[in-house]
């Protein structure tokens, strides 16, 4: 509803303001006169004009004159038709690289997801009243600035496709971490794309790579705990939501998608596999490493080296990234020192990584790893 | 909509170049210039010409050049008309300094009430 109103006002505040006067009317004048047979258009008429009729009292802006050439709509013309998606244009504005990171979040759930203002502030741990600020300023940027309400043109589209799914990807791992349900929220975005976008690759990888993690959400914490891959129990993960995700990845790779979601989609879909082709798994982060450049994903090509069988080569690569301060470094060559019996060696290394995680779960466990040995 | 897009430079990138590298560039600068949807165009002369003016107590104040040793050094602007914000950033990526080290700020510009 928000998207129609956008994209028929050219402007945020408008559109909040029109939609929450029509709810009020509706709660009022549904309960005398009863639904009326379409509540969707019902509900998005009402708001239209009352939005016209603001514009028209307010007469100020003199870009909003085109408005007022637009007929009011009758009840008796309150059908769906000429009422047209328009999420995606809305999508396309929210995450405009024009925008900050953390505002095109915050406006991509606040306009699509529908969470409120208040939720949204709670998910990122800051006050309600600096999120409303962070609203407001990004609406006021799209405002000012012509920040278009369209679906970029063809040449444009690629870039602003990985932009989206950007957005929608933070929003996921901001789930990860398990604060408010913000995977669920971003998984529901991921659906809402793949029908918007049911030709692009990667839009499907985002979706199944999003399934295939979440699928094993329960499963990763004992109580308090963390439990490795390995040693998770694997009848608590959703079977479900596992069959989808890989769905998702074969459309995505009948749409000659090779993109590094749909590679990290792989990955996270073969290791869900009863016995993992680690092999495989070595080949896919070589190619994601490619693309993406990241001595992160090197890293995790050392694990599955490791888990192939070579920890001697696993190790050499550690040792030649440049991330001394990441702890997952630190982890990984304690775990690979352990396995080739320098104690020693590896103890320092569990030290360090502790040093450096700033998660309690994580620490627990890498604490008593040390404490193995 | 107005944008003016603020041309900033990397001191010494045009110099750099050989001479038939400058003549490209310089008629890149002209495209983007040429291009209907630029109203208007300036280039300024080099930031050792600049001279900084300020009033302090109805006394004038002038200084040689700019304060701060900057990366960037404003190097001139031009002004679109176009349709939106992505029609004015295509626009500006034309801008040679965008790849010459240098960079092109976007903002619209205040359009003045009718009296």
């Amino acid at each position: 509803m928000l998207a129609s109103l956008v994209g028929f006002l050219g402007d945020f505040d408008l559109a909040e303001e029109a939609a929450q006067e029509a709810f009020a009317i509706a709660a009022e004048r549904w309960r005398r006169k009863g639904t009326p047979e379409n509540p969707g258009a019902w509900l998005i008429t009402t708001a239209r004009n009352r939005a016209i009729d603001r514009i028209r009292r307010e007469r100020t802006l003199a870009d909003k004159t085109r408005l007022l050439d637009v007929h009011t709509f009758s009840e008796d013309e309150m059908q769906d038709e000429g009422i047209e998606d328009e999420r995606l244009e809305l999508i396309f504005t929210c995450c405009h690289p024009a925008l900050a990171m953390e505002a095109q979040v915050a406006l991509t759930l606040r306009a699509l997801g529908g969470l409120s203002t208040e939720e949204i502030a709670r998910a990122f741990l800051v006050s309600e009243e600096t999120m409303k600020r962070r609203l407001s300023r990004a609406k006021a940027k799209i405002k000012a600035t012509g920040i278009p309400f369209a679906i970029p043109a063809d040449h444009l589209l690629p870039d602003r496709v990985d932009a989206v799914l950007a957005v929608v990807y933070l929003i996921y791992n901001e789930g990860y971490g398990g604060r408010i349900d913000l995977a669920a929220e971003a998984i529901r975005l991921g659906r809402m794309l793949v029908a918007l976008l049911p030709d692009e690759p990667e839009v499907h990888a985002l979706l199944a790579l999003m399934l295939t993690h979440h699928a094993r959400h329960r499963a990763r914490f004992a109580g308090e705990d963390l439990v490795l891959l390995a040693d998770q129990d694997r009848s608590l993960w959703d079977a479900r939501q596992l069959g989808e995700g890989r769905e998702s990845l074969q459309r995505a790779i009948a749409l000659h998608g090779r993109g590094p979601y749909a590679l990290q989609a792989a990955i996270a879909s073969l290791q869900t596999e009863q016995e993992v082709n680690w092999p495989q798994v070595v080949e896919l982060y070589a190619r994601l490493a490619e693309q993406t450049r990241s001595p992160v994903v090197e890293l995790n090509r050392a694990v599955a080296l490791a888990e192939a069988g070579d920890t001697e080569l696993a190790l050499a690569l550690v040792d030649g990234l440049q991330l001394d301060d990441y702890r997952y470094l630190h982890s990984t060559r304690a775990e690979l020192l352990r396995r080739l019996g320098r104690d020693d060696d590896a103890r320092a290394a569990y030290r360090k990584a502790i040093a450096l995680t700033v998660s309690e779960p994580e620490r627990r466990m890498l604490t008593r790893r040390l404490g193995e040995l | 909509m107005k944008y003016a897009a603020l041309v900033y430079n990397k001191p010494g990138s045009f110099e750099a170049l050989s001479d038939g590298e400058r003549q490209t560039v310089s008629g890149e600068y002209m495209a983007v210039r040429q291009d209907p949807r630029c109203v208007d165009g300036a280039q300024l002369e080099p930031v050792t010409t600049a001279t900084t003016v300020r009033v302090q107590d109805g006394r004038t104040l002038t200084t040689d050049g700019p304060f701060a040793d900057t990366k960037e050094v404003f190097g001139g602007y031009f002004i679109f008309d176009a349709g939106n914000l992505d029609e004015a950033i295509e626009l500006a990526s034309h801008v040679p300094s965008t790849w010459m080290g240098g960079s092109v700020e976007v903002r619209p510009v205040v359009e003045s009430q009718p009296a």
